[in-house]
Order: structure tokens, then C-alpha cells, then sequence
């Protein structure tokens, strides 16, 4: 058994709407309501939910990024709420995310390279040439060019910006990645490219990742193990092929029979 | 030659943009529906799958032209009508759906508003049989005829697509163009949709041409599918036969990329340069 590298416990957050007339009232929202999670060091643990089951604030309260009201993150044993604004950029540096829309998450007037390169710039990590050449390399490890880093983000393809975002988040070489449903927006084709070179790198750079994605197809096919959410609560966990072949909770049944063409691919 | 048979008859359409006729969007595309049967458009962004769509409407942006080809719909070429008469078959022996629920609708009126719209223009209904049909529709639809007073952001994505739908068969057309309809939403949600759309459609004897990328989504509901590549339909036939033996190299390429459930087959995206030469 691997061990754990990132680990939620107890994680709740709650939201306020206003509600009622003109506002005046208040509801309260659980996005996540006592969710305990946890990522196996070279594993991807995949998080499936529809949209409003708490997924994306999963994953932001585990990165920091929003505060959670209680519960407890433990990134390689240190608990991420309890370090210091200075220590916890240090752990940033091995925290990463991609994010769903290659359009909305690229600044359009950086150039890629400096897109690229603005991890290793913030964590002072080498010179102004080594910069460049560990930017050149991963841009062709992901597979664009070299000569990409002068150039816009409008002047490439939806998938090719999205291989853009990876390079930003591996040219730090993070231990683990959150990936915010990163071939939602993406062709069929341009899909399956992605998916692969996800695969790879995990498999080159020992990556652990934290996969968000509403395509329980995808979700087969990346996952080592799966969290099924629902209305912020955790409905069903367990490794892929157990929770696909024998879904327990009326929940995840439900899902698995929605995936449309499931009928006649069984048949 | 139109076959009396079929509601709607595209053929040999060619668009390309009015200022570089050289750049064909929709090649020579010709195609068939008949009436209670749903046709897929299947392809990637850019394939010119909705193009297709919005000629047969005579909705292409106006930078759009069609240069050559004619739509045959109830017998009767729409190619060469006026804007007045499109707009008689448009809505009313037409109806449509997009993708984005939340766009389609007007924020500021009531759903029940919009979805007497297309009878009051095309019907002239009004009155208390204008508020008793809007209530049949919004409950044909699945949605409690008491929420024609609600606001679209009220209803929930699932909602909003079920009013859409309500909009578009108010008239009962003939025909209905679903451009996307579910690629926005949840699985659940999507899956309800798309069985509301196959009972309507087999209740109405209606015609559908269905717009995806979703090689599921056509799995679940077409009866006939086109595959479109760079403007061109390279593969059609009946679902069961392009899906389970598809015989176009892209067809079988784009078929590869999908992640299939049991997780067994590997993933194998397109390899453009090889499809070239196989095409050619």
C-alpha cells in the first residue's frame, strides 16, 4: 500500500445565500458537509459529482485557496491551515492545479513562455537561462514548441492551451495536481490527447493527482480510486473497477445509468 | 427530385464565408429525414455540423453565404424563400433547441411569457386558450403548469432546457433541429432530457435532426447518423451500422477517442497526418 499524500478530514464549508424576498433572508448551504478524502502518492483519485455536489470547492479548500470552516488538510503529513502565509507559498510550489477553461485561465497579454515561467520566477527558482531552457523543455515535453514561448494564448487551439496550463503547473515539478475538469471544454479527440499526456507525465514525474470531473467515462479511464459526491456530502468511495462494476448506493447507480450510450454498448 | 416521403431534403449545400468563396465550410453535404425518425450530426468544433443546421433554417451568420444548394422541406424548396416566409416555417413547422439553456431564454420575462410567444405570432391564440395550452406544454414537458409565472432563473439548467423544449413544439412542427440540447447539463439531468425529446418525438411524429460530438449521446438516440469531417460528410448510415462497423477511417478514428465504460479499451487519439493520407 502507497502512502498518502494529501488528506482531507472532517472538511466542512457553508455558504450563505440570501434569499426570500428582496434577500432579506439568509440560507445556509452546505458545499461540503463532513468530506474526509485522501490521495495515494503516485495515484489519481478521481472526485465525480454534477454540478452543485461540492466538487470544485473540494478542491479549492484543499489547495487553500478558500478557507474551510472546519477540518483538517494534511499535505505529506503537515497540515496545510495551520503553517504560515510564507511557508505555505513554499508549498504551493508542489501544490499545482489545471483548470477547466483553456480560454478563461491564460492571461492573454503574457506571452506563453512568461505564462509558463511565472511559477519559477515567484519561487526564485534559477536564473534568467535556466528559466528559459527548463520553460523550452517542458513546452516540448507537452508538446508544442519551443519557439511557442514568444506568442499569445489567442494564437493557439483550445487543446493546445490547455497544454499550455499543464506546462505552467509541472515546470515547478509538483508532487500533486489538481486537475478542475481539464477536457470538459475539449473535442472528443483533442480529449483523448490530453488524457494521455496527463498519463505519461504522472508516469515520468511520479505525479499524484486529484482528478474533477463530471464524465464518468473519463473518470473510468484516469482513476485509480473514486469519490462520488453529492450535495457536498461524499456518497460512495472505492477503487474503480469495485465502483463501477458494483456501485452500492442507489446515488451512483443512478449516474452509471445516465452515461448515455451505456445501453447499447452493454447490449 | 424530392421524394414526397421525406420532411426535409438538404441537397449538394455548400457555404463558405461571402468574402473567400474558396474556403468551404459545408461541402456538398446532402442528406435526408423522414418524419418520426432522428438523424445525428456527429463531429468536432469546426466540422460544420451546426452550419448545416442553420442553413436549413436560413440562419447563417450574415458573413455566411450559401453558395449552391437546395432544401427541400414538406415538398417545397425553402432554398428561395423571403425572410417573411422563412418566418412562417421557422417556429411554427420548424422548431429549434440550442445548446446554452440559460442564453436562449429572456431573463426578464416569465417562461410562461416566452413560451406563449411562438403561439401568439404563429397561432394568434390568446386569451384563456392561449393560458391553457401554455400550462399543456409546460406539463407535456414535465414541469408543474403552476411555474408559468417563473422567472428563468428560478428554474434549474434541467428546467430551463424543458421550457426550451416547450417553446419549440408549442407549434407542433414537423420537424425539430436539437442543436446540442444537452451538452450543458448533468448526466441525470441529460439523460431525462433525452428521453422527453424521443417520446415527443415518436408522440409528434416529428422529424429530428440532432446535433453532438457525443458518440453516446447518438448512441441513445439516433436512428440515422451523419459523420462530418472539415465540412463533408464522410460516413452515414444507421446508428447501429456506423457505430458498430464503421467503415470511414475517420468514423473509426473519432470512435477511438472515446473512453469507452468498462475502461478496457485504450485511449488512441487522432493522428491528423495519418487520416490525411488515408483520406486522400
Amino acid at each position: 500500500m502507497s502512502d498518502i499524500i494529501l488528506s482531507g478530514k472532517g472538511l466542512i464549508k457553508t455558504y450563505r445565500q440570501r434569499s426570500g424576498k428582496f434577500g432579506f433572508g439568509a440560507t445556509i448551504i452546505k458545499a461540503l458537509d463532513d468530506v474526509s478524502i485522501s490521495v495515494r502518492q503516485g495515484d489519481t483519485l478521481a472526485v465525480v459529482g454534477e454540478s452543485g455536489s461540492g466538487k470544485s470547492t473540494l478542491a479549492r479548500c484543499l489547495l487553500q485557496l478558500q478557507p474551510l470552516d472546519a477540518g483538517e488538510v494534511l499535505f505529506e503529513g503537515r497540515d496545510l491551515a495551520a503553517l504560515s502565509g510564507k511557508e505555505l507559498r513554499a508549498v504551493r510550489r508542489d501544490l499545482q492545479m489545471v483548470f477547466q477553461d483553456p480560454f478563461a485561465s491564460l492571461n492573454p497579454r503574457m506571452k506563453v513562455g512568461d505564462i509558463v515561467g511565472e511559477g519559477l520566477v515567484i519561487h526564485g527558482l534559477g536564473d534568467v537561462q535556466e528559466r528559459r531552457t527548463k520553460v523550452m523543455h517542458m513546452l516540448e515535453r507537452v508538446g508544442l514548441a519551443a519557439s511557442d514561448m514568444g506568442k499569445y494564448p489567442h494564437e493557439f487551439s483550445g487543446g493546445q492551451r490547455q497544454r499550455i496550463g499543464i506546462a505552467r503547473a509541472l515546470v515547478l515539478q509538483p508532487k500533486l495536481v489538481v486537475c478542475d475538469e481539464p477536457v470538459s471544454a475539449l473535442d472528443v479527440s483533442i480529449q483523448a490527447q490530453i488524457l494521455l499526456l496527463l498519463k505519461e507525465l504522472q508516469r515520468e514525474m511520479g505525479l499524484s493527482y486529484l482528478f474533477i470531473s463530471h464524465d464518468l467515462r473519463v473518470i473510468r479511464h484516469v482513476a485509480d480510486e473514486v469519490v462520488v459526491m453529492h450535495r457536498g456530502r461524499v456518497v460512495e468511495q472505492g477503487a474503480v473497477e469495485d465502483l463501477y462494476a458494483n456501485p452500492r448506493e442507489e446515488y451512483t447507480q443512478n449516474l452509471l445509468n445516465s452515461i448515455p450510450g451505456r445501453h447499447r454498448q452493454a447490449a | 427530385m424530392a421524394c414526397v416521403a421525406d420532411l426535409l431534403r438538404v441537397e449538394h449545400l455548400t457555404v463558405a464565408p461571402a468574402a473567400n468563396p474558396q474556403r468551404l465550410l459545408v461541402k456538398d453535404v446532402s442528406f435526408a429525414l423522414a418524419a418520426g425518425r432522428t438523424t445525428c450530426i456527429v463531429g468536432e468544433s469546426g466540422s460544420g455540423k451546426s452550419l448545416t443546421a442553420l442553413s436549413v433554417m436560413g440562419l447563417l451568420p450574415p458573413a455566411l453565404q450559401r453558395f449552391s444548394g437546395n432544401i427541400i422541406f414538406q415538398g417545397n424548396s425553402i432554398t428561395g424563400f423571403s425572410n417573411a416566409q422563412m418566418c412562417d416555417v421557422r417556429g411554427k413547422r420548424i422548431g429549434m433547441i440550442f445548446q446554452e439553456p440559460m442564453t436562449s431564454l429572456n431573463p426578464v420575462l416569465t417562461v410562461g411569457y416566452q413560451i406563449g410567444e411562438p403561439l401568439v405570432a404563429h397561432l394568434g391564440l390568446s386569451g384563456k386558450v392561449l393560458q391553457t395550452r401554455i400550462a399543456e406544454l409546460l406539463e407535456r414537458v414535465g414541469i408543474p403548469p403552476e411555474r408559468a409565472g417563473s422567472y428563468p432563473d428560478e428554474l434549474s439548467g434541467g428546467q430551463r432546457q424543458r421550457v426550451m423544449i416547450a417553446m419549440s413544439i408549442a407549434c407542433e412542427p414537423a420537424m425539430l433541429i436539437a442543436d446540442e440540447p444537452t451538452t450543458a447539463l448533468d448526466v441525470t439531468v441529460q439523460a431525462q432530457i433525452l428521453a422527453l425529446l424521443a417520446e415527443l418525438k415518436s408522440r409528434m411524429n416529428m422529424g429530428m435532426l440532432f446535433i453532438t460530438h457525443d458518440f453516446g449521446v447518438v448512441a441513445d438516440i439516433a436512428d440515422d447518423v451523419l459523420v462530418m469531417f472539415r465540412g463533408e460528410i464522410v460516413e452515414s448510415g444507421s446508428v447501429t451500422d456506423v457505430l458498430s462497423s464503421p467503415q470511414h477511417p475517420y468514423t473509426r478514428a473519432l470512435l477511438d477517442c472515446v473512453p469507452d465504460i468498462e475502461g478496457k479499451k485504450p485511449l488512441k487519439p487522432i493522428d491528423y497526418s495519418w487520416l490525411n493520407e488515408a483520406v486522400v
